[in-house]
Parts: structure tokens; C-alpha cells; sequence
């Protein structure tokens, strides 16, 4: 049987009072948010937090909607809120893409997207999505509101920039004209971990590569992003040629680790044709050829 | 601490620690032992129940979390003679072999049909794929969904409802599983 050790317990009423809250509890207190995350890792006692912060009351923070020119997801929106989204599929297909493979459906019920990006795993999906699409991550503590690229929100495994006192609170993407995005992930099973995963967003203007953003997880890339890859797609025609290009770069600079779900060279296989298969299927979407 | 939980639509006001899970809440401090308790893990869904509107695996959320909430347990689904028709699907379609999935399934099952009450056997196993059936019973546990289905569509046209195709026929009758 499986329990967490002691813990106190706070409710927040509102983010002013879990910034309180956390302010005052200090590096021994957690944010309490679908708790799928937290609550396994407490069950381990791989987290023994002294107090907890209920945030799930928070409905401010529950929200997907376009606004300046900009996607924003509340931080507390569940997993199965930004699946059912119009706006976030329609701007951003990568991002159900994503969804549909995370975890199951009742998982998703109730887990968060800010409880995924905090949880910092590295082999988190939405991680990678999120580095693709270049999003930026706003932070809140008593002492005011600041934003974080995503490629700079995860400093090492299950570790962020969140200090004491802070909450994540929304995820803003920038909405450009001439884009279009996928996910392709290999899992051993439905529901598990990614054995590998690439994202991958195209800005095309005809078939010239304005922009890309490519997002790996489970094969220890940098910042869960293929930056080099990205830089030699930059410029470069959206061709097959080019995908298969990157799709190398990519494998090349991502330092992936044998483990029960695939020896080292498999996963480095997979940061290849995933991110190929991401491209493809990113370009077909930015031509408005449906896939 | 005190929590109070409305649990299928009785208060329960109760003194706990604010580690305990609300699969033990249930289980241990109300006695409602229709919830199961599998993988600890949240990945079996023998522990799921309805939190509010929604089923969640109970084995990962607090007791405290449910405080000022409603829960929706198996027992407060239907009773014999008064069934859920989904729990009626189950038994007609059998649905279940030893059971320890059985509550989870049907939670989520009902959940299902009150967002789409003509699901596809694709999306029955898609709304039901964070759940295992150790027996492997998949394939009535589908019929079984999809008999509720067609049971609730004839209802609401006013017809009898139930049965017609899909239904294994050599399944065991509601009275055969309870009695």
C-alpha cells in the first residue's frame, strides 16, 4: 500500500492567496494541482513536501482563448480541456496532436497542463510541443508577473525556473500567419511515456521555410528542442530532402540513454524519423492539404 | 482536518489526515467498498468515481481535494430493480468476469453515453483505454456499452429499448449474475 508520508494542507481561494501561501510555506511547500504527478511522486516519497497548496479552486486559471494575436492557456486547464479546444486545434494542431496521446482520457480529466510543464519530467510531451511552438511561459509571485521562454523554463530533469513563491499561471503561444504543426510520438503502449517524440512547426512562405521550431522529448535534447536543425531548415525549401536533413541534425545533437523502453541507438533512430514525419506532416497542414 | 464530501448525494462530514486518498476515504472511513482499489498507480482505473462532473482515478487525488465536492461512487449508480442501464448492460452482455474493474468501467461507461450517446466500438475502447480488465473482457465490455446505448436511444424514443444486435445471446441474465 501506497501513501504519502504527513503533509499540511492549504486551500487557495485565489492566486493572490496561493501566492501568499507559497510565499510563506517557502521551498517546502508544493503546488497541489491534478496531482498525477505529485501525488505518485509522493506516494514514493520522491517528493516529501511539508505543505501542500490546493490550487485546483482557482478557476481564474482555467481558461483556453486567443487574445492579442496570441493563444492563451490558463495554467490550471486540464489536459482534456486543451483537447476539446477549437482554438488551440485550430491554431495549433500540434497540440492535440500531443494530447490524444497523453496519458488516457480519465488521466486527462483531471491532470494539468502547468502541473506537466512544472513536473519538469523529461520525457514530458507537452514540453516538447510547447518548445516547438516557441511559447512563453508567465510566472507570477507576490513580487509581480514575469515571462520565460519555454526553452528556458526547464533548467535539468523535473527542475524549472519556478522558485519558492512563484506559480506558473499561463502559457501565451504567438499566433503567425503561414503556419502549421504535428506530433509524433512512439510509446510502448497506449497511455505510457513517449520511447521517443518530435513536434515540429513550419512557417512557409510558398515553399521557403520562414520559420521552424522543433521539440523532442525522452532523448535528452537540449531544452527539449532540435535547434540546429532548425537553423539549417531556416531558409531552406520545404522539400523531403530538407526533412530528412534535419531529421539527422536532430538525432545527431540529441544524447538520448538506454533504459526498459529502448537501447540508445532506437531512441536516436526515432528523434530522426519522428522529427521527419513531424515536418512532413506539418508542411501538409501549412498547405491546407488536411492529414 | 474536516472535510465534508457529498457523496452520491449524501453529506459526510469527517475528521481526516490530509494525506488520505479518496479511494481510502471512501472506502475505509465511509464503508463504500464499491470503488476498488488496484494499481495505486493510476493506471489500472478500478479506483475511478465521478469527482463533480468528471471520473477521475481516486487512488491519486486527496480526500482533502474533495472537500465541498460531490462524488458519484458505483453505489449510487442504480440498485437491483432500479439499475443504471449501463450496469444492466453488464450484466446482460457479461460484461464482467471476477468484477474488480467492473465499477471503474461502468463510471466512466456512463460518462460516455451522457457526452455521446451513439459511440462508436473506436470510441468506446478510446474512453475506456485507462482502464485494464485483467480478465480480458474487452470485447463484451464494449457490447456492454453499446446495449446501454441502444437501450437509452429506444428509451427516449419511447420503444422498449435493449437487445437486437451486438448482444452476445449467451451471455448470463441479470438475475443469473446477482443471484
Amino acid at each position: 500500500m501506497q501513501v504519502p508520508a504527513q503533509v499540511e494542507y492549504e486551500r487557495a481561494a485565489s492566486v493572490e492567496h496561493a501566492l501568499t501561501l507559497l510565499a510563506r510555506y517557502g521551498p517546502e511547500a508544493r503546488v497541489l494541482a491534478g496531482g498525477h504527478s505529485l501525488i505518485p511522486m509522493m506516494k514514493l516519497r520522491l517528493a516529501q513536501p511539508e505543505t501542500l497548496v490546493d490550487i485546483n479552486g482557482l478557476s481564474e486559471l482555467s481558461y483556453l482563448r486567443v487574445a492579442d494575436g496570441e493563444l492563451h492557456i490558463g495554467a490550471l486547464s486540464r489536459h482534456a480541456e486543451l483537447l476539446s479546444s477549437a482554438p488551440a486545434g485550430e491554431h495549433f494542431a500540434i497540440l492535440h496532436d500531443a494530447e490524444k496521446v497523453i496519458a488516457d482520457p480519465v488521466v486527462r480529466n483531471w491532470g494539468t497542463i502547468g502541473g506537466s510543464l512544472c513536473q519538469a519530467d523529461p520525457s514530458e510531451d507537452l514540453s516538447a510541443a510547447f518548445a516547438a511552438l516557441k511559447a512563453i511561459m508567465v510566472i507570477r509571485s507576490q513580487g509581480g508577473t514575469r515571462t520565460v521562454p519555454a526553452r528556458e523554463f526547464h533548467t535539468a530533469p523535473y527542475e524549472t525556473v519556478v522558485a519558492p513563491g512563484e506559480l506558473l499561471i499561463e502559457i501565451r503561444i504567438p499566433i503567425r500567419p503561414g503556419g502549421g504543426s504535428a506530433y509524433e510520438k512512439v510509446g510502448r503502449r497506449v497511455g505510457d511515456w513517449p520511447v521517443g517524440a518530435a513536434g515540429a512547426a513550419l512557417w512557409l512562405d510558398g515553399d521557403t521555410i520562414t520559420d521552424a521550431g522543433i521539440g523532442l522529448t525522452a532523448v535528452g535534447a537540449r531544452n527539449f528542442a532540435a535547434a540546429e536543425a532548425e537553423d539549417f531548415l531556416r531558409g531552406a525549401a520545404a522539400s523531403e530532402e530538407n526533412f530528412t536533413r534535419a531529421g539527422q541534425i536532430a538525432a545527431e545533437h540529441c544524447r538520448p540513454v538506454s533504459d526498459q523502453r529502448g537501447p540508445e541507438a532506437y531512441k536516436r533512430h526515432l528523434a530522426a524519423e519522428l522529427t521527419v514525419r513531424a515536418l512532413r506532416r506539418a508542411a501538409v497542414r501549412v498547405r491546407h492539404e488536411d492529414a | 482536518m474536516q472535510i465534508t464530501v457529498t457523496v452520491n448525494d449524501a453529506a459526510f462530514t469527517r475528521e481526516i489526515e490530509p494525506r488520505l486518498l479518496l479511494i481510502h476515504f471512501l472506502r475505509d472511513d465511509l464503508g463504500l467498498t464499491g470503488s476498488h482499489w488496484g494499481c495505486d498507480t493510476s493506471n489500472c482505473g478500478a479506483c475511478v468515481v465521478w469527482l463533480d462532473e468528471t471520473p477521475v482515478k481516486s487512488c491519486t487525488v486527496l480526500a482533502a481535494m474533495a472537500d465541498g465536492h460531490r462524488v458519484r461512487t458505483v453505489e449510487g449508480m442504480g440498485m437491483p430493480g432500479r439499475l443504471d442501464p449501463v450496469q444492466e448492460g453488464f450484466a446482460r452482455c457479461h460484461g464482467l468476469q471476477c468484477g474488480f474493474c467492473t465499477p471503474g468501467m461502468m463510471l466512466t461507461a456512463r460518462w460516455l453515453l451522457d457526452h455521446n450517446p451513439d459511440p462508436a466500438p473506436g470510441e468506446i475502447r478510446e474512453a475506456l483505454s485507462g482502464q485494464v480488465c485483467r480478465c480480458t473482457g474487452y470485447e463484451n465490455i464494449v457490447r456492454a456499452v453499446q446495449w446501454a446505448a441502444r437501450h437509452e436511444a429506444a428509451a427516449r424514443d419511447g420503444g422498449p429499448g435493449g437487445g437486437g444486435p451486438g448482444e452476445t445471446g449467451h451471455g448470463p441474465t441479470a438475475t443469473e449474475v446477482t443471484g
